[in-house]
């Protein structure tokens, strides 16, 4: 495949800098780092797979020479369109970058690469008595480069938190090219937290090239329940009453009547598919709290007319449950071969408010609605699985999708909880942010990346700085896709 | 937007030296207000109490007590332990000073979900969102949390809260407080000043039981009221550098495991990487361009 005129010296200097292994510019694979897991395309210049940190930077200079932006890229996971190249930009693809370089055990620090995947670091942890605590149901293929990009959760961060919970230090290339570490591995390290800011950034301010995370001892005991309810209602105020009585277990996941079935002819863990909404609820610690947490659990959902609430009998079985939690995703593809999620987080008193209204739009758009979401902490992901080929359809899902958003926001409730902004959530963001807000979130995305070079065209909506669109070409505004649009 | 939030802008206004008193406690942590610079009170109380949310939301020139007092009363608690009377919710973010409890509460900007604050430009400003969890947009609360006031001034804060442990109980001892770090799951607290082990079992009354043997039988025996007081100023060091702490300290308590050592003499300024330095310059030069927030303040010198 010949490289476009345009794009040629960046090639040529990228390739001289790599080696020619390392930049890919064959149709296929533009066309495939032309997007992540959301519905967005892009066009990229070219494909990188630097193998450390110099390699980076290389990229970073070299793109900045030529005025061109550049988008860092883990795995390609990522819900919300965060790694879709905008601007024909240099795509800085960390998966060669996946070492675990160093494990203290004592300190409970790991030192890894940003590509190294993110269930991969908690198996090699497993021997020495070690997890790390964010699992999205993506933690098959998702790296923790990414995880950081998008300070993303998953079930198990009800207790432990989000990413940027168990993020010491990183080692990163700033936009400038310049390299140097964010945080640090002591205390408190000196100065404001620019780690902070940058775990959440969504590459709009860098790219990690290695970072120290926090280690967690595995809990030595654990339990997992899955309790039955007739109404969805009724879970969601179990949900509630848990929280209310004292406990925060490690997670409380629930399911609709649909996604329950879907999952259960998909791995066959034994969920009940006549129950409305089922709760997945999973307690960890020392043993006398973990029991006293487990009966407290049992009798508040039995108190809000759970059918029945069964414990997991051993390991086996909770991985199984889990499994079927985790390929939710996986499952609805039997329904229909597209969907398109959001992510929102309300009050966790005001779910069952929110889910109800949910189910309405559904019917009035006359699309099909499903939830498999992170009750405890109020994080609903609504899946609307649809048929793209259908006329028509793709106007229906997206005001729907403006609606559901609308609902939550109303009931106190903020856009995302751990998919990010990306390309996708851009325009809500002026629901939930003043011009004010969004201008000072842009001044620290300016004194970061005063070119806007980082993975530009993300999180602020545009008109929140002058920067973003002023470092790219003429050619590369013109594909700049208009604010609103999605697939 | 609470009205009182409102009147604290107007107060602040937009041009300039300023800075909040709070309750000074920790008045020269970082530095002390430079000459000339007017001093204003941020407003206080307590809004919400949401037991069911896990959240309260107060305003910043609250004191830590009266927080902790209002969350009592539902069985819940916040992850600052600051005991001095005076000392407000305000001022202990903008140190960001974490509990000694941090093995078990972890980081105090970890509890910060919502800030509002007034920007150089004398508007209010929300960082980050009132749910337990929120990813949208930049997360500005980590970056404001131990920035002593100087990329803007606290108001009104939405913080998660917790359960009370159901038991608590303080151990001492001369064991070996690295020996019990390893051997323990989650000690709340584990504080060491060379040659006295402190440690706080916190839970099920019958995990705090069983840890307590664990404990004893590492020669932290002996049931105490709770450890020294703390030394007022903090150096920052990795939780392994303890063991051996050659430089000159003076007297110290050492929080075990996590690194932070309470002394009594201010520590010297830290010097910074040279990009990282040049990162706080940008910052501040674009959210206080003319430096009117807490000038003389630095939060590398915290």
């Amino acid at each position: 495949m010949t490289v476009p005129p345009s794009d040629s010296s960046l090639v040529a200097d990228l390739r001289s800098a790599l080696g020619d292994a390392l930049v890919h510019t064959d149709r296929l694979e533009l066309a495939l780092y032309g997007r992540d897991a959301s519905l967005i395309r892009g066009e990229v210049a070219a494909v990188c797979f630097p193998t450390d940190t110099a390699g980076v930077q290389a990229c970073v200079r070299i793109a900045r020479s030529h005025g061109r932006a550049f988008v860092p890229r883990g795995s390609g996971t990522g819900l919300a369109g965060g790694a879709v190249p905008q601007g024909r930009p240099v795509m800085i693809v960390t998966t060669r970058m996946d070492r675990l370089l160093e494990v203290d055990v004592e300190d409970r620090i790991a030192w890894v690469e940003p590509g190294i995947i993110n269930l991969d670091l908690s198996r090699r942890l497993r021997p020495m008595g070690f997890h790390f605590a964010p699992d999205p149901s993506s933690q098959q293929s998702c790296s923790v480069g990414g995880n950081v990009a998008n300070n993303s959760g998953g079930p198990h961060c009800l207790a432990s938190g989000v990413t940027s919970a168990h993020v010491l230090a990183l080692e990163v290339v700033l936009p400038s090219g310049e390299v140097t570490v964010l945080g640090g591995v002591d205390a408190d390290p000196a100065g404001l937290d620019l780690r902070g800011i940058f775990v959440g950034s969504e590459g709009t301010l860098g790219i990690v090239t290695k970072a120290a995370v926090r280690i967690t001892a595995n809990p030595p005991d654990v339990r997992t329940l899955l309790a039955d309810f007739v109404s969805p209602g009724d879970a969601a105020a179990a949900v509630s009453a848990i929280i209310a009585a004292g406990v925060v277990p490690a997670a409380i996941e629930m399911m609709d009547q649909r996604i329950t079935q879907a999952v259960e002819e998909y791995v066959h863990a034994g969920y009940p598919t006549d129950a409305g909404a089922v709760l997945l609820v999973e307690v960890d610690g020392l043993p006398d709290g973990v029991a006293a947490q487990a009966d407290v659990v049992s009798r508040v959902c039995l108190e809000h007319s759970a059918r029945s609430v069964r414990v997991a009998a051993d390991e086996v079985e909770r991985l199984l449950l889990w499994k079927g939690r985790k390929t939710a995703f996986g499952a609805i593809a039997r329904i229909k071969p597209n969907y398109y999620l959001h992510d929102t987080v309300v009050p966790r008193t005001r779910l069952l408010e929110v889910i109800t209204k949910i189910y309405e739009i559904a019917e009035r758009y006359d699309l099909i609605i499903m939830n498999v979401f992170h009750a405890g902490d109020g994080n609903l992901h609504p899946l609307i699985v649809f048929d793209a080929r259908e006329p028509g359809v793709l106007e229906r899902v997206h005001d729907a999708g403006g609606e559901i958003v609308r609902v939550s926001l109303a009931a106190g409730g903020v856009l995302s909880g751990e998919h990010g902004i990306g390309l996708e959530k851009r325009p809500y963001m002026r629901w939930q942010f003043t011009d004010a807000d969004l201008d000072a979130q842009a001044r620290v995305r300016d004194a970061f990346d005063p070119d806007g070079l980082s993975n530009p065209g993300k999180v602020l909506p545009e008109g929140s700085r002058c920067g973003d669109i002023a470092a790219l070409s003429a050619h590369a505004r013109d594909q700049l896709i208009g604010e609103g649009v999605w697939v | 937007m609470a009205s009182a939030l409102l009147r604290f802008a107007d107060e602040v206004g937009a041009t300039g030296p300023v800075a909040v008193e709070g309750g000074r406690t920790h008045w020269d942590v970082g530095g002390v207000p430079s000459r000339g610079t007017r001093l204003v009170k941020a407003p206080a109380g307590v809004l919400a109490v949401e037991p069911a949310e896990m959240t309260v939301r107060a305003l910043a020139g609250t004191t830590v007590v009266d927080v902790r007092a209002a969350l009592a009363e539902v069985g819940q608690e916040i992850s600052l332990d600051v005991t001095e009377p005076g000392a407000t919710l305000g001022g202990a973010l903008a140190l960001g000073w974490s509990s000694p409890r941090r093995l078990a509460l972890g980081p105090v900007r970890d509890a910060v979900l919502q800030l509002r604050y007034v920007s150089a430009d004398g508007v209010v400003i929300t960082a980050g969102g009132p749910t337990v969890k929120n990813v949208a947009g930049f997360d500005l609360c980590r970056l404001l949390v131990g920035s002593l006031g100087t990329l803007g001034l606290f108001g009104e804060v939405i913080l998660r809260t917790r359960p009370l442990p159901a038991a608590s109980r303080w151990l001492s001892g001369e064991g070996d407080p690295f020996a019990l770090r390893a051997a323990l799951f989650t000690p709340s607290a584990l504080l060491w000043d060379g040659q006295t082990t402190w440690c706080l079992l916190q839970g099920d009354p019958a995990d705090v039981d069983a840890q307590s043997r664990v404990a004893r039988t590492h020669g932290v025996d002996t049931e105490v009221a709770g450890p020294p007081p703390l030394p007022a100023h903090r150096l920052s060091r990795r939780a392994s550098q303890l063991r051996d702490l050659d430089e000159p300290v003076g007297t110290f308590v050492a929080e075990v495991g996590v690194g932070t050592v309470h002394v009594a003499q201010a520590p010297p300024p830290v010097a910074l990487d040279p990009v990282v330095a040049d990162l706080h310059d940008a910052l501040r030069t674009r959210l206080d361009p003319s430096g009117r927030l807490n000038p003389g303040r630095d939060p590398a010198r915290r």
